[in-house]
């Protein structure tokens, strides 16, 4: 069961925290940082599943390949970003957290601009 | 899977918290501000090191080239 392990690693982790952090408050957000990518780790296989079925249905609904990319690479970008400006925010800097997410913001759109323009384009062959 | 590496970060922050507060006490600031500061640029060698196998394998799952 790999629930289990994530909510035991996630316990474990959280009571570590607590008792440094009014020791030397300086190491907290290591211990969150690296609890964060183990549970990542942890998750890889299911992710793995999901894009698996997800590239197979796409492949059997014939869609461009290059929209399911995309899509992929859109997830991957929210998932970073919302992965580093949640540690920022952990640690108290509100600022930094919210330019994390305005560039994250920016870059999934200009990820999204080959659609855009992709749709225009369908639009404008439709219209007579 | 390495778990044991948040023991091993947890277990040196209590280390340098207790050697902190005894150099402290027995008035060398100085080395206790220098000890806090090598035990967080150790503990940051091995995160930046896990950070970046980290960034490494999402860029592959997600195909982010």
């Amino acid at each position: 069961m790999d629930i289990l392990q994530i909510v035991a690693l996630g316990i474990i982790s959280t009571s570590l925290i607590i008792i440094l952090k009014s020791l030397r408050p300086e190491f907290t957000i290591y211990i969150s940082i690296l609890t964060g990518i183990l549970i990542f780790y942890l998750l890889i296989p299911k992710f793995v599943q999901v894009i698996n079925l997800l590239q197979d249905l796409s492949n059997r609904a014939d869609l461009n390949i290059e929209y399911f990319s995309t899509l992929l690479k859109i997830i991957g970008v929210a998932y970073i970003v919302e992965f580093g400006s949640q540690l920022c925010r952990d640690a108290g800097e509100n600022s930094i957290a919210l330019k994390i997410e305005m560039a994250g913001k920016l870059s999934i759109l200009v990820l999204a601009l080959p659609i855009v323009l992709g749709l225009v384009d369908l639009i404008l062959k439709v219209l007579p | 899977m390495d778990v044991d590496l948040i023991f091993k970060i947890a277990g040196i922050g209590m280390v340098t918290a207790v050697l902190h507060t005894v150099l402290a006490k027995s008035g060398k600031e100085e080395y206790a501000f220098i000890l806090t500061l090598v035990g967080i640029v150790i503990v940051l060698g091995v995160v930046v090191n896990m950070v970046s196998k980290f960034f490494d394998n999402i860029k592959i799952l997600f195909k982010l080239y």
